[in-house]
Protein backbone atom coordinates (compact mmCIF):
# COMPACT_ATOMS: atom_id res chain seq x y z
CA UNK A 1 0.00 0.00 0.00
CA UNK A 2 2.87 2.39 0.76
CA UNK A 3 4.94 3.68 -2.14
CA UNK A 4 8.26 1.82 -2.10
CA UNK A 5 10.12 4.84 -3.47
CA UNK A 6 9.07 6.87 -0.48
CA UNK A 7 10.21 4.10 1.79
CA UNK A 8 13.63 4.16 0.17
CA UNK A 9 14.11 7.89 0.21
CA UNK A 10 12.65 8.89 3.57
CA UNK A 11 14.51 6.68 6.03
CA UNK A 12 16.57 6.55 8.11
CA UNK A 13 15.63 9.65 10.03
CA UNK A 14 18.65 11.20 11.63
CA UNK A 15 18.27 13.37 14.72
CA UNK A 16 21.41 15.22 15.66
CA UNK A 17 22.02 17.24 18.84
CA UNK A 18 18.34 18.14 19.02
CA UNK A 19 17.74 20.75 21.68
CA UNK A 20 14.53 22.36 22.92
CA UNK A 21 14.69 24.95 25.69
CA UNK A 22 11.46 26.95 25.90
CA UNK A 23 11.79 29.90 28.31
CA UNK A 24 15.22 28.67 29.32
CA UNK A 25 13.90 25.32 30.58
CA UNK A 26 15.69 22.35 29.04
CA UNK A 27 13.24 19.83 27.63
CA UNK A 28 15.51 18.21 25.06
CA UNK A 29 19.17 18.47 25.97
CA UNK A 30 20.77 17.16 22.77
CA UNK A 31 18.98 14.18 21.27
CA UNK A 32 21.01 11.96 18.94
CA UNK A 33 19.03 9.20 17.31
CA UNK A 34 18.65 7.23 14.07
CA UNK A 35 15.27 5.74 13.24
CA UNK A 36 14.98 3.07 10.56
CA UNK A 37 11.97 2.72 8.29
CA UNK A 38 10.80 -0.56 9.75
CA UNK A 39 8.80 -1.70 12.75
CA UNK A 40 7.46 -0.03 15.85
CA UNK A 41 9.85 2.15 17.81
CA UNK A 42 8.63 2.97 21.29
CA UNK A 43 9.95 6.07 22.99
CA UNK A 44 9.94 5.16 26.64
CA UNK A 45 10.64 7.38 29.59
CA UNK A 46 9.23 8.95 32.71
CA UNK A 47 6.81 11.89 32.69
CA UNK A 48 8.54 15.08 31.63
CA UNK A 49 11.44 13.31 29.95
CA UNK A 50 10.71 14.94 26.58
CA UNK A 51 8.88 12.10 24.78
CA UNK A 52 5.94 14.13 23.54
CA UNK A 53 8.08 17.08 22.48
CA UNK A 54 10.25 14.72 20.47
CA UNK A 55 7.20 13.27 18.73
CA UNK A 56 5.91 16.77 17.98
CA UNK A 57 9.28 17.73 16.52
CA UNK A 58 9.21 14.70 14.25
CA UNK A 59 5.76 15.83 13.12
CA UNK A 60 7.07 19.32 12.45
CA UNK A 61 4.84 20.86 15.10
CA UNK A 62 7.73 22.21 17.18
CA UNK A 63 10.99 23.78 16.03
CA UNK A 64 14.19 22.77 17.80
CA UNK A 65 16.33 25.45 19.40
CA UNK A 66 19.42 23.59 18.27
CA UNK A 67 20.41 20.60 16.18
CA UNK A 68 18.41 19.24 13.29
CA UNK A 69 16.35 16.39 11.90
CA UNK A 70 17.40 15.06 8.53
CA UNK A 71 15.57 12.63 6.30
CA UNK A 72 17.40 10.40 3.89
CA UNK A 73 18.23 12.28 0.70
CA UNK A 74 16.99 15.48 2.35
CA UNK A 75 13.51 14.60 1.10
CA UNK A 76 10.55 16.63 2.29
CA UNK A 77 8.50 14.37 4.59
CA UNK A 78 5.43 16.63 4.56
CA UNK A 79 2.35 14.64 3.69
CA UNK A 80 4.01 11.35 4.65
CA UNK A 81 3.55 11.80 8.39
CA UNK A 82 0.44 11.38 10.53
CA UNK A 83 0.12 11.88 14.25
CA UNK A 84 -2.37 10.69 16.85
CA UNK A 85 -2.62 12.34 20.25
CA UNK A 86 -3.73 11.09 23.63
CA UNK A 87 -6.77 13.38 23.55
CA UNK A 88 -7.70 13.68 19.88
CA UNK A 89 -9.82 16.45 18.46
CA UNK A 90 -13.15 15.30 17.06
CA UNK A 91 -15.42 17.53 15.03
CA UNK A 92 -19.12 17.86 15.81
CA UNK A 93 -20.10 15.70 12.91
CA UNK A 94 -20.26 12.06 11.91
CA UNK A 95 -17.64 9.40 12.39
CA UNK A 96 -17.12 9.17 8.62
CA UNK A 97 -16.65 12.92 8.25
CA UNK A 98 -14.05 12.86 11.01
CA UNK A 99 -12.09 10.16 9.21
CA UNK A 100 -12.25 12.25 6.04
CA UNK A 101 -10.75 15.24 7.87
CA UNK A 102 -7.16 14.27 7.11
CA UNK A 103 -7.92 13.60 3.45
CA UNK A 104 -9.22 17.05 2.54
CA UNK A 105 -5.80 18.66 1.96
CA UNK A 106 -4.77 15.74 -0.29
CA UNK A 107 -6.78 16.90 -3.31
CA UNK A 108 -8.61 13.59 -3.71
CA UNK A 109 -11.95 13.29 -5.46
CA UNK A 110 -15.08 12.84 -3.37
CA UNK A 111 -15.43 9.23 -4.48
CA UNK A 112 -11.79 8.52 -3.57
CA UNK A 113 -12.33 10.05 -0.14
CA UNK A 114 -15.54 8.07 0.40
CA UNK A 115 -13.85 4.86 -0.68
CA UNK A 116 -10.87 5.39 1.60
CA UNK A 117 -13.08 6.37 4.55
CA UNK A 118 -15.22 3.24 4.10
CA UNK A 119 -12.14 1.05 3.87
CA UNK A 120 -10.62 2.53 7.01
CA UNK A 121 -13.82 2.30 9.03
CA UNK A 122 -14.03 -1.38 8.06
CA UNK A 123 -10.49 -1.97 9.20
CA UNK A 124 -10.97 -0.35 12.60
CA UNK A 125 -14.37 -1.94 13.14
CA UNK A 126 -16.40 1.26 13.08
CA UNK A 127 -18.25 0.84 9.77
CA UNK A 128 -21.53 0.30 11.61
CA UNK A 129 -21.11 3.67 13.33
CA UNK A 130 -20.17 5.68 10.24
CA UNK A 131 -23.18 7.99 10.47
CA UNK A 132 -23.17 8.39 14.25
CA UNK A 133 -21.81 11.48 15.91
CA UNK A 134 -18.10 11.09 16.63
CA UNK A 135 -18.42 12.84 19.97
CA UNK A 136 -20.81 10.22 21.25
CA UNK A 137 -18.27 7.39 20.85
CA UNK A 138 -16.59 5.71 23.80
CA UNK A 139 -12.94 6.46 24.56
CA UNK A 140 -11.72 3.31 22.83
CA UNK A 141 -13.88 3.94 19.76
CA UNK A 142 -12.65 7.51 19.60
CA UNK A 143 -9.06 6.38 19.54
CA UNK A 144 -9.81 3.80 16.85
CA UNK A 145 -11.45 6.57 14.85
CA UNK A 146 -8.38 8.77 15.13
CA UNK A 147 -6.16 5.86 14.12
CA UNK A 148 -8.40 5.36 11.08
CA UNK A 149 -8.12 9.09 10.34
CA UNK A 150 -4.33 8.94 10.50
CA UNK A 151 -4.16 5.63 8.60
CA UNK A 152 -6.40 6.99 5.85
CA UNK A 153 -3.73 9.44 4.70
CA UNK A 154 -1.47 6.40 4.13
CA UNK A 155 1.41 7.82 6.11
CA UNK A 156 4.92 6.52 5.75
CA UNK A 157 5.55 7.54 9.35
CA UNK A 158 2.84 7.27 12.00
CA UNK A 159 3.51 9.07 15.27
CA UNK A 160 1.47 8.11 18.33
CA UNK A 161 1.66 10.22 21.47
CA UNK A 162 0.50 8.01 24.35
CA UNK A 163 -2.57 6.89 22.40
CA UNK A 164 -3.81 4.51 25.08
CA UNK A 165 -3.04 6.48 28.23
CA UNK A 166 -6.72 7.10 28.95
CA UNK A 167 -8.08 3.72 27.83
CA UNK A 168 -9.13 0.57 29.65
CA UNK A 169 -7.27 -2.72 28.96
CA UNK A 170 -9.76 -3.97 26.34
CA UNK A 171 -9.67 -0.74 24.38
CA UNK A 172 -5.88 -0.62 24.75
CA UNK A 173 -5.58 -4.10 23.29
CA UNK A 174 -7.75 -3.11 20.31
CA UNK A 175 -5.60 -0.05 19.66
CA UNK A 176 -2.39 -2.06 19.95
CA UNK A 177 -3.72 -4.58 17.44
CA UNK A 178 -4.49 -1.77 14.99
CA UNK A 179 -1.01 -0.33 15.46
CA UNK A 180 0.45 -3.72 14.55
CA UNK A 181 -1.74 -3.83 11.44
CA UNK A 182 -0.57 -0.38 10.42
CA UNK A 183 3.02 -1.55 10.78
CA UNK A 184 2.24 -4.63 8.69
CA UNK A 185 0.72 -2.29 6.13
CA UNK A 186 4.17 -0.76 5.66
CA UNK A 187 4.20 2.31 7.87
CA UNK A 188 6.94 3.04 10.34
CA UNK A 189 5.39 3.60 13.78
CA UNK A 190 6.97 5.74 16.47
CA UNK A 191 5.03 5.75 19.70
CA UNK A 192 5.51 7.25 23.14
CA UNK A 193 4.46 5.57 26.35
CA UNK A 194 5.51 5.29 29.95
CA UNK A 195 3.75 1.94 30.21
CA UNK A 196 6.39 -0.78 30.38
CA UNK A 197 3.92 -3.59 29.68
CA UNK A 198 2.70 -1.92 26.54
CA UNK A 199 6.23 -1.16 25.38
CA UNK A 200 7.14 -4.82 25.87
CA UNK A 201 4.06 -6.05 23.97
CA UNK A 202 4.22 -3.81 20.98
CA UNK A 203 7.74 -2.54 20.33
CA UNK A 204 10.46 -3.74 17.99
CA UNK A 205 12.98 -1.35 19.45
CA UNK A 206 13.05 0.94 22.46
CA UNK A 207 14.33 4.50 22.64
CA UNK A 208 14.73 5.24 26.32
CA UNK A 209 14.73 8.96 27.13
CA UNK A 210 15.44 10.61 30.41
CA UNK A 211 16.00 14.29 31.19
CA UNK A 212 15.91 15.17 27.51
CA UNK A 213 18.61 12.74 26.45
CA UNK A 214 18.53 9.35 24.73
CA UNK A 215 20.01 7.01 27.29
CA UNK A 216 19.54 3.85 25.30
CA UNK A 217 18.31 2.71 21.89
CA UNK A 218 18.22 -1.05 21.62
CA UNK A 219 16.05 -3.88 20.28
CA UNK A 220 13.09 -4.47 22.53
CA UNK A 221 14.04 -7.97 23.72
CA UNK A 222 17.46 -6.79 24.74
CA UNK A 223 16.16 -3.71 26.51
CA UNK A 224 13.79 -5.69 28.69
CA UNK A 225 16.25 -8.47 29.46
CA UNK A 226 19.44 -6.45 29.90
CA UNK A 227 18.98 -2.67 29.95
CA UNK A 228 22.34 -1.06 29.37
CA UNK A 229 21.99 2.36 30.94
CA UNK A 230 21.71 2.93 34.69
CA UNK A 231 18.72 5.25 34.06
CA UNK A 232 16.84 2.50 32.20
CA UNK A 233 17.59 -0.02 34.93
CA UNK A 234 16.25 2.36 37.56
CA UNK A 235 13.17 3.10 35.47
CA UNK A 236 12.47 -0.62 35.11
CA UNK A 237 12.63 -0.90 38.88
CA UNK A 238 10.26 2.04 39.18
CA UNK A 239 12.84 4.24 40.88
CA UNK A 240 13.89 6.75 38.28
CA UNK A 241 11.09 9.31 38.52
CA UNK A 242 12.21 10.35 42.01
CA UNK A 243 14.49 13.18 41.07
CA UNK A 244 13.61 15.52 43.94
CA UNK A 245 16.62 16.39 45.98
CA UNK A 246 16.06 16.71 49.72
CA UNK A 247 19.65 17.81 50.39
CA UNK A 248 18.68 21.48 50.34
CA UNK B 1 -55.11 46.70 17.33
CA UNK B 2 -53.26 43.40 17.01
CA UNK B 3 -56.48 41.41 17.20
CA UNK B 4 -57.89 43.36 14.24
CA UNK B 5 -54.75 42.75 12.15
CA UNK B 6 -54.22 46.45 11.45
CA UNK B 7 -52.56 46.59 7.99
CA UNK B 8 -50.51 49.64 8.97
CA UNK B 9 -48.98 47.79 11.88
CA UNK B 10 -48.16 44.74 9.82
CA UNK B 11 -46.61 46.85 7.05
CA UNK B 12 -44.25 48.29 9.66
CA UNK B 13 -43.47 44.84 11.04
CA UNK B 14 -42.87 43.46 7.56
CA UNK B 15 -40.49 46.29 6.62
CA UNK B 16 -38.63 45.87 9.93
CA UNK B 17 -38.10 42.20 9.22
CA UNK B 18 -37.06 42.85 5.62
CA UNK B 19 -34.49 45.48 6.60
CA UNK B 20 -33.08 43.74 9.66
CA UNK B 21 -32.97 40.22 8.19
CA UNK B 22 -31.27 41.50 5.04
CA UNK B 23 -28.75 43.44 7.11
CA UNK B 24 -28.06 40.40 9.29
CA UNK B 25 -27.70 38.24 6.16
CA UNK B 26 -24.97 40.53 4.79
CA UNK B 27 -23.51 41.03 8.27
CA UNK B 28 -23.24 37.26 8.65
CA UNK B 29 -21.63 36.86 5.23
CA UNK B 30 -19.00 39.42 6.20
CA UNK B 31 -18.74 38.91 9.95
CA UNK B 32 -18.32 35.13 10.18
CA UNK B 33 -15.33 34.86 7.83
CA UNK B 34 -13.79 38.07 9.19
CA UNK B 35 -14.02 36.86 12.78
CA UNK B 36 -12.76 33.38 11.92
CA UNK B 37 -9.88 34.81 9.90
CA UNK B 38 -8.76 37.00 12.80
CA UNK B 39 -9.07 34.01 15.15
CA UNK B 40 -6.74 31.71 13.19
CA UNK B 41 -4.32 34.30 11.80
CA UNK B 42 -1.25 36.08 13.04
CA UNK B 43 -0.48 39.43 11.49
CA UNK B 44 1.09 42.67 12.66
CA UNK B 45 -1.46 44.72 14.56
CA UNK B 46 -3.74 41.78 15.27
CA UNK B 47 -4.19 42.80 18.91
CA UNK B 48 -5.08 46.38 17.97
CA UNK B 49 -7.47 45.13 15.29
CA UNK B 50 -9.14 42.83 17.82
CA UNK B 51 -9.55 45.66 20.33
CA UNK B 52 -11.09 47.90 17.66
CA UNK B 53 -13.39 45.10 16.52
CA UNK B 54 -14.53 44.48 20.07
CA UNK B 55 -14.94 48.20 20.64
CA UNK B 56 -17.17 48.52 17.58
CA UNK B 57 -19.64 46.13 19.20
CA UNK B 58 -20.66 49.09 21.32
CA UNK B 59 -20.69 51.63 18.49
CA UNK B 60 -23.49 54.17 19.22
CA UNK B 61 -26.12 53.71 16.56
CA UNK B 62 -26.68 57.43 16.11
CA UNK B 63 -22.98 57.98 15.41
CA UNK B 64 -23.05 55.25 12.80
CA UNK B 65 -26.23 56.78 11.41
CA UNK B 66 -24.51 60.14 11.02
CA UNK B 67 -21.52 58.53 9.29
CA UNK B 68 -23.74 56.69 6.81
CA UNK B 69 -25.80 59.86 6.36
CA UNK B 70 -22.68 61.82 5.43
CA UNK B 71 -21.62 59.14 2.97
CA UNK B 72 -25.04 58.86 1.32
CA UNK B 73 -26.06 62.53 1.45
CA UNK B 74 -26.11 64.48 -1.77
CA UNK B 75 -22.64 65.96 -1.14
CA UNK B 76 -21.18 62.66 0.16
CA UNK B 77 -19.05 60.19 -1.80
CA UNK B 78 -22.04 57.96 -2.59
CA UNK B 79 -24.60 60.77 -2.82
CA UNK B 80 -25.08 60.19 -6.53
CA UNK B 81 -26.71 56.84 -5.85
CA UNK B 82 -29.69 58.58 -4.27
CA UNK B 83 -30.02 56.03 -1.50
CA UNK B 84 -30.61 58.35 1.45
CA UNK B 85 -34.03 57.97 3.10
CA UNK B 86 -34.62 54.57 1.53
CA UNK B 87 -34.81 51.03 2.94
CA UNK B 88 -31.50 50.33 1.18
CA UNK B 89 -29.81 53.05 3.24
CA UNK B 90 -31.28 51.48 6.37
CA UNK B 91 -29.93 48.07 5.33
CA UNK B 92 -26.47 49.56 4.75
CA UNK B 93 -26.49 51.23 8.16
CA UNK B 94 -27.66 48.10 9.95
CA UNK B 95 -25.17 45.92 8.07
CA UNK B 96 -22.36 48.19 9.25
CA UNK B 97 -23.80 48.00 12.73
CA UNK B 98 -24.07 44.21 13.01
CA UNK B 99 -20.97 43.13 11.08
CA UNK B 100 -18.48 44.08 13.82
CA UNK B 101 -20.72 42.50 16.44
CA UNK B 102 -20.97 39.20 14.57
CA UNK B 103 -17.27 39.29 13.69
CA UNK B 104 -16.17 39.99 17.26
CA UNK B 105 -18.32 37.23 18.74
CA UNK B 106 -17.21 34.83 15.99
CA UNK B 107 -13.55 35.63 16.67
CA UNK B 108 -13.97 34.81 20.34
CA UNK B 109 -15.86 31.56 19.69
CA UNK B 110 -13.48 30.35 16.96
CA UNK B 111 -10.34 31.39 18.84
CA UNK B 112 -11.35 29.30 21.86
CA UNK B 113 -11.86 26.24 19.67
CA UNK B 114 -8.74 26.94 17.59
CA UNK B 115 -6.60 26.53 20.73
CA UNK B 116 -7.76 22.91 20.92
CA UNK B 117 -7.72 22.14 17.20
CA UNK B 118 -4.66 24.01 15.95
CA UNK B 119 -2.18 21.20 16.52
CA UNK B 120 -4.13 18.51 14.69
CA UNK B 121 -5.22 20.71 11.80
CA UNK B 122 -1.62 21.90 11.41
CA UNK B 123 -0.43 18.28 11.49
CA UNK B 124 -2.89 17.48 8.69
CA UNK B 125 -1.36 20.42 6.78
CA UNK B 126 -4.55 22.44 6.69
CA UNK B 127 -4.14 25.92 5.29
CA UNK B 128 -5.47 28.88 7.27
CA UNK B 129 -8.41 29.03 4.90
CA UNK B 130 -9.21 25.32 5.34
CA UNK B 131 -8.83 25.63 9.11
CA UNK B 132 -11.15 28.62 9.11
CA UNK B 133 -13.86 26.80 7.16
CA UNK B 134 -13.50 23.68 9.31
CA UNK B 135 -13.86 25.67 12.52
CA UNK B 136 -16.81 27.66 11.21
CA UNK B 137 -18.54 24.39 10.39
CA UNK B 138 -17.67 22.82 13.72
CA UNK B 139 -18.95 25.84 15.66
CA UNK B 140 -22.04 26.31 13.51
CA UNK B 141 -24.52 25.82 16.34
CA UNK B 142 -22.67 28.11 18.73
CA UNK B 143 -22.32 30.75 16.04
CA UNK B 144 -26.10 30.98 15.83
CA UNK B 145 -25.79 33.01 19.04
CA UNK B 146 -23.55 35.53 17.28
CA UNK B 147 -26.02 35.86 14.40
CA UNK B 148 -28.94 36.23 16.81
CA UNK B 149 -27.08 38.90 18.73
CA UNK B 150 -26.71 40.74 15.43
CA UNK B 151 -30.40 40.38 14.67
CA UNK B 152 -31.34 41.61 18.13
CA UNK B 153 -29.14 44.68 17.69
CA UNK B 154 -30.46 45.39 14.20
CA UNK B 155 -34.15 45.01 14.85
CA UNK B 156 -34.17 47.01 18.06
CA UNK B 157 -31.94 49.94 17.13
CA UNK B 158 -33.50 53.36 16.50
CA UNK B 159 -30.76 55.90 15.90
CA UNK B 160 -29.21 54.79 12.62
CA UNK B 161 -32.43 53.91 10.79
CA UNK B 162 -34.06 57.12 11.98
CA UNK B 163 -31.22 59.23 10.56
CA UNK B 164 -30.68 57.45 7.23
CA UNK B 165 -34.25 56.28 6.71
CA UNK B 166 -36.08 59.38 7.79
CA UNK B 167 -38.96 57.44 9.39
CA UNK B 168 -41.20 58.06 6.37
CA UNK B 169 -44.59 56.50 6.85
CA UNK B 170 -45.27 53.59 4.50
CA UNK B 171 -41.73 53.72 3.16
CA UNK B 172 -39.00 53.69 5.80
CA UNK B 173 -40.93 53.44 9.03
CA UNK B 174 -39.91 50.38 11.05
CA UNK B 175 -40.99 49.12 14.45
CA UNK B 176 -38.33 50.85 16.54
CA UNK B 177 -38.73 54.25 14.87
CA UNK B 178 -42.52 53.93 14.92
CA UNK B 179 -42.49 53.18 18.64
CA UNK B 180 -40.32 56.25 19.29
CA UNK B 181 -42.55 58.49 17.17
CA UNK B 182 -45.92 57.21 18.36
CA UNK B 183 -44.86 57.45 22.00
CA UNK B 184 -43.80 61.05 21.42
CA UNK B 185 -47.18 61.71 19.78
CA UNK B 186 -48.99 60.06 22.68
CA UNK B 187 -50.38 57.13 20.65
CA UNK B 188 -49.54 54.59 23.29
CA UNK B 189 -51.73 51.72 22.00
CA UNK B 190 -49.77 51.57 18.73
CA UNK B 191 -46.46 51.87 20.61
CA UNK B 192 -47.44 49.06 22.94
CA UNK B 193 -48.70 46.88 20.07
CA UNK B 194 -45.45 47.31 18.17
CA UNK B 195 -43.44 46.80 21.34
CA UNK B 196 -45.21 43.52 22.03
CA UNK B 197 -44.54 42.31 18.50
CA UNK B 198 -40.89 43.32 18.77
CA UNK B 199 -40.47 41.47 22.05
CA UNK B 200 -42.32 38.42 20.70
CA UNK B 201 -40.06 38.30 17.65
CA UNK B 202 -36.86 38.56 19.66
CA UNK B 203 -37.99 36.00 22.24
CA UNK B 204 -39.28 33.67 19.49
CA UNK B 205 -36.00 33.78 17.60
CA UNK B 206 -34.05 33.11 20.77
CA UNK B 207 -36.35 30.18 21.55
CA UNK B 208 -35.61 28.72 18.13
CA UNK B 209 -31.88 29.19 18.70
CA UNK B 210 -32.09 27.56 22.12
CA UNK B 211 -33.99 24.60 20.65
CA UNK B 212 -31.45 24.27 17.87
CA UNK B 213 -28.59 24.26 20.36
CA UNK B 214 -30.27 21.61 22.52
CA UNK B 215 -30.93 19.45 19.48
CA UNK B 216 -27.34 19.79 18.28
CA UNK B 217 -25.98 18.86 21.71
CA UNK B 218 -28.09 15.70 21.73
CA UNK B 219 -27.19 14.79 18.16
CA UNK B 220 -23.50 15.75 17.96
CA UNK B 221 -22.35 15.97 21.56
Amino acid sequence: MVDAKIRLTMFPIHLEHLRFTPNGRTVLAGINLDLSGEGISVILGPNGSGKSVLIRMLAGLERPDGGHISWKGNCNPAGQIAIVFQHPMLLRTTVAANVALGLKPLELTRSEIAKRVGEMLDRVGLAHRATDSARLLSGGERQRLTLARAWAVRPRLLLLDEPTAALDPTATEAVEQLVREIRTDGAKVVMTTHNLGQAMRISDDIVFIDAGLVREHTPSARFFSRPQSPEARLFMKGELPWRISFDD
Amino acid sequence: MLAHLDPGVFAIVWLSLQVSLTAVFFGTLLGLPLGAWVAVSHFPGRAIFTVILNGMMGMPTVVLGVIVYLILSRSGPLGGLGLLFSPTAMIIAQTLLVTPLIAALTRQIIEDVWRDYATELTAFRYSRWQSMLTLLYDCRFTLVVAVLAGLGRAISEVGAVMIVGGNIVGFTRVMSTAIALETAKGDLPLSIALGLILIALVVGLNAVAYGLRQWSMRKYG
